[in-house]
């Protein structure tokens, strides 16, 4: 398995979120909510505040890095959950086959022809702003193509022979499906979810910069920037930093989910040197 | 003596890997007579297809000729340049390929891929050239030529296909005919079939060829004389009668070794196909030498 | 052919179908609480009263299953109900706002078209040069980009500092006011389209019937334009038809972003105070336009691969 620097740039990215999300609250030098302070807002990036401050004076870096918590929570949770759904359906549609196969076609027919962040936001106007309903709209709406590699991985790990074996020593559907099965399709599987995770973060940065995701105060990268367009004159660096965030990480996750393609399938890999 | 149609001179090529280059053919030299059919023999890996390439001039980028000279009616194709090239590919020199099931496009009928060789190089209208690719497909001996122009490659079998190929190829009657593995594909059966056409067609016109394949059957099948291929360079050379008569080289001798034939049965009342020890060893340690280094000469004992 | 074009228009029934189905059961499962968030505005506590009237005027207290015939014999009559808020018509609703939001997808879809497709092609055939190199940096930085902070740029830089074109709003419809949400909307399937043509041509390019076209004594330009164009395309096509689908999710964004009046910007304010009957039927109308697309697309797609009709 070769690893190219596409990759290693990506993971670097993915560590950079990772490590800001996880010591946000020993290495910011605020409090991402309580320290507002009107006499100090809209201050241009300096010393003190290295990415300047907002328009409630709160510090943007501090932000940031707890905003890291947020995008990270959204995108793993919300892969998980769109794995484990796209797996199980696409894993049993294509074992067993016959109706169960053709009700869970149609049901992936029907999520693919909703633009995911149009049933997300379907969602969401059902469940209501918040980190809770934003995990489980994200985790509903991206699992379609996640379903349909799994069923066609079992397809055809169903003809292979070590399946075939174990059906005829007459082993259980459940256990030759977790056993036999999953972990030979878990690398696309993988990769679908690392890339979710990618789409996952703008989904959220989205939903939250039209308000209809994390709210305020709460510092996610998304709802920093919904302020930003009446300030963005003002202070262009609440617009910025945010925004730089978001870019770089779902570009860590697209790197890392590449590359792992590519290292996976060769034949996906584009042939330049 | 007439003068020849092809003259490969010393022809050297390989690999370029950064500076240096690999080197995967070892000044080979052959000559072919106008209206002959010659063949090359010789495994996988031989150097017979680049060869060909090299002639057509479609070498690929790592692959690079490095000295020599291809002579084809006394202009040297290595030193013409790319539009007296391109004037000549298709038109005097034309070229089967071995994948009847890829080498067509599968999104154009086959009608219209016949006809850009008339485009091309006759300089017709596309209406006239259809007309013609018609003509070519008869002259091939598909059936039913009119409706088979409009269809595409995915409407047929291998072996019309492998007609559709024939008859692009000879669509300008080009001087030399270059046919690498044409029939490898293809059903036993068809194979015959698409060897006879070939032979046929190239003796009416008077086309010389060039085939190339890893079957000696084949290649007696069609050729008057044969060069035999090993690691890189021609080992042997004979009229083919000959080569089947008095083998010189070991190498041939494991070749014709492996024919499997009717009536030549052993004592044990069963036939023990023979094959020849076949992996290359490493190319570079083959250095110069003409002879097999590494390998056992008759069947496979190691 | 006729066939063909029958079968895939009349696949996409059965689709709409089960879509507003679905919306239906999203919609229905917390029931009866529309009417009281929808006078929550957290500032005073909604009035019992007003809540019960609403809930008698839309029929919500009525069962589950008496509401869904309703909702379904609606539909059957092209009538997507009534808005909670303004009491017109969400047919109209939508149907004033819709063309507008179609010229942003399309003029960004072309935009997209436009650049990309050459980019790719050029990229392909000259891979591992700068421009290649550049442009696959591109795609993927494009590809990873939140598309309304690179139209908060693009305002700040075009609109505010420049003052080259208006920062937002529709503008009687001029092309001016066009110009910034179109180019954001487009930067993403730009991107793909790229990437996904440098890759199909790349793929073509190594097809064994490329290399009987050279041996046809074929010029490189005769090549490209007689075999690897219309094979590049499949591919392009069907990138096209599937970014159609986020083109339009962003779209929502973007028009909020830049103050577009179309179903985009209705969707998200009607999200936002709950008005459920409008909400319903812009994601409706969104997934039938989707549908419609990809109808269109996959016709195009049979139009050009003869081997698809077969099956």
């Amino acid at each position: 398995m070769r690893l190219g620097f596409n990759f290693w740039l990506g993971a670097g990215l993915t560590a950079l979120v990772i490590f800001a999300g996880v010591l946000a609250p020993w290495i910011a030098p605020f409090d991402p909510v309580l320290d507002a302070d009107l006499m100090s807002s809209e201050l241009p990036p300096d010393a003190t505040f290295w990415f300047g401050t907002d328009a409630q004076g709160r510090d943007v870096y501090t932000r940031i890095l707890f905003g890291a918590q947020i995008s990270l929570t959204v995108g793993i949770v919300s892969q998980v959950i769109n794995s484990i759904i796209g797996v199980t359906l696409g894993m049993t549609a294509g074992y067993w086959g016959g109706w169960w196969d053709d009700l869970v076609n149609g049901l992936t027919n029907v999520m693919l022809a909703i633009p995911s962040l149009i049933f997300a936001l379907a969602v969401m106007a059902v469940l209501g702003p918040g980190l809770p309903s934003l995990l489980v709209a994200l985790g509903l709406t991206n699992w379609s193509w996640t379903c349909r590699i799994a069923r066609s991985s079992t397809l055809s790990l169903k003809s292979q022979g070590y399946v075939q074996a174990a059906q005829t020593l007459g082993y259980g559907d459940l256990r030759i499906m977790f056993t036999q099965i999953l972990p030979n399709m878990m690398g696309p599987i993988l990769v679908m979810a690392t890339l979710g995770m990618g789409s996952a973060v703008l989904s959220e940065a989205a939903l939250s910069f039209l308000g209809l995701g994390i709210q305020p105060p709460f510092p996610s990268w998304g709802s920093m920037l919904t302020d930003a367009r009446q300030l963005i004159q003002l202070a262009p660096w609440v617009a910025i930093f945010p925004g730089l965030a978001i870019f770089l990480s779902v570009l860590g996750f697209n790197l890392l989910g590449d590359g792992l393609r590519d290292s996976l399938d060769p034949h996906m890999r584009t042939r330049s040197p | 003596m007439t003068a020849p149609l092809l003259d490969i001179k010393d022809l050297q090529l390989g690999v370029a890997l950064g500076q240096s280059i690999h080197p995967l053919l070892k000044s080979v030299s052959f000559q072919i007579m106008p209206g002959e059919a010659y063949g090359l023999v010789g495994e996988s890996g031989s150097g017979k297809s680049v060869t060909s390439l090299a002639v057509m001039g479609l070498l690929k980028k790592p692959l690079a000729v490095s000295s020599g000279k291809i002579l084809f009616k006394g202009q040297d194709l290595l030193a013409l340049p790319k539009r007296e090239m391109r004037r000549l590919r298709g038109n005097r020199v034309a070229m089967i390929f071995q994948e009847p099931m890829t080498a067509l496009n599968p999104l154009s009928t086959v009608g219209r891929q016949i006809a850009e060789m008339f485009v091309l190089h006759q300089g017709k209208s596309w209406r006239e050239a259809k007309k013609l690719a018609v003509e070519a497909l008869s002259n091939v001996r598909v059936p039913n030529p009119d409706r088979r122009a409009k269809s595409y490659p995915h409407q047929m079998s291998g072996g019309l296909r492998q007609r559709v190929m024939i008859a692009m190829a000879l669509a300008c009657n080009p001087d030399l005919l270059i046919a690498d593995e044409p029939t490898t594909a293809l059903d036993v059966t068809v194979q015959a079939e698409v060897l006879r056409l070939i032979k046929e067609l190239c003796a009416e016109r008077g086309t010389a060829v060039l085939f190339i394949s890893h079957d000696l059957g084949v290649i007696a099948s069609i050729c008057q004389r044969v060069g035999v291929m090993y690691a890189g360079c021609l080992v042997e050379e004979n009229e083919t009668r000959a080569l089947f008569d008095t083998p010189r080289h070991d190498y041939t001798r494991g070749l014709l070794g492996a024919l499997p034939r009717l009536g030549s049965r052993s004592q044990h009342g069963r036939q023990r196909l023979v094959d020849i020890d076949s992996i290359i060893a490493d190319r570079s340690k083959l250095t110069d030498t003409r002879f097999i280094a590494p390998r056992g000469t008759e069947g496979s004992q190691p | 052919m006729f066939r063909f074009t029958l079968r895939r228009i009349l696949q996409i029934i059965p689709t709409v179908v089960v879509v507003a189905l679905l919306i239906f059961v999203i919609f229905s499962v917390v029931p009866g609480t529309f009417a009281a968030s929808l006078f929550a505005d957290g500032k005073r506590a909604a009035d019992p009263q007003m809540i019960a009237r609403l809930n008698e005027e839309f029929g919500l207290n009525k069962p589950l299953m008496e509401r869904f015939v309703a909702y379904v014999t609606d539909l059957a009559q092209f009538d997507l109900g009534t808005s909670f808020r303004t009491r017109q018509p969400v047919f109209d609703l939508i149907n004033d706002r819709m063309w507008a939001s179609l010229k942003l997808a399309i003029v960004a879809m072309v935009f997209a078209l436009a650049v990309g497709v050459p980019l790719g092609f050029l990229a392909a055939m000259r891979p591992g040069s700068v421009l290649d190199t550049v442009t696959m940096i591109g795609a993927v930085s494009g590809l990873s980009m939140p598309q309304f902070w690179l139209g908060l740029l693009a305002m700040y830089l075009f609109a505010l500092q420049l003052n080259w074109l208006p920062s937002f709003g529709y503008g009687n419809g001029s092309f001016q006011n066009l110009i910034l949400p179109a180019v954001t909307l487009g930067v993403t399937p730009l991107a793909l389209l790229a990437r996904t043509t440098r890759a199909g041509v790349l793929d073509v390019l190594n097809a064994d019937f490329i290399r009987t076209a050279h041996s046809k004594g074929m010029s490189e330009i005769k090549v490209v334009r007689w075999h690897v164009a219309r094979n590049a395309l499949v591919l392009i096509v069907t990138t096209v038809g599937l970014q159609f689908g986020s083109l339009i999710g962003q779209a929502v964004v973007i028009e909020k972003l830049f103050a577009w009046p179309g179903i985009g910007s209705l969707l998200v304010d009607s999200v936002a105070i709950r008005d459920i009957p409008v909400v319903q039927g812009t994601i409706l109308v969104i997934v039938l336009w989707f549908l419609v697309i990809n109808t269109a697309v996959d016709l195009i797609y049979a139009a050009i691969d003869p081997r698809i009709k077969q099956e």
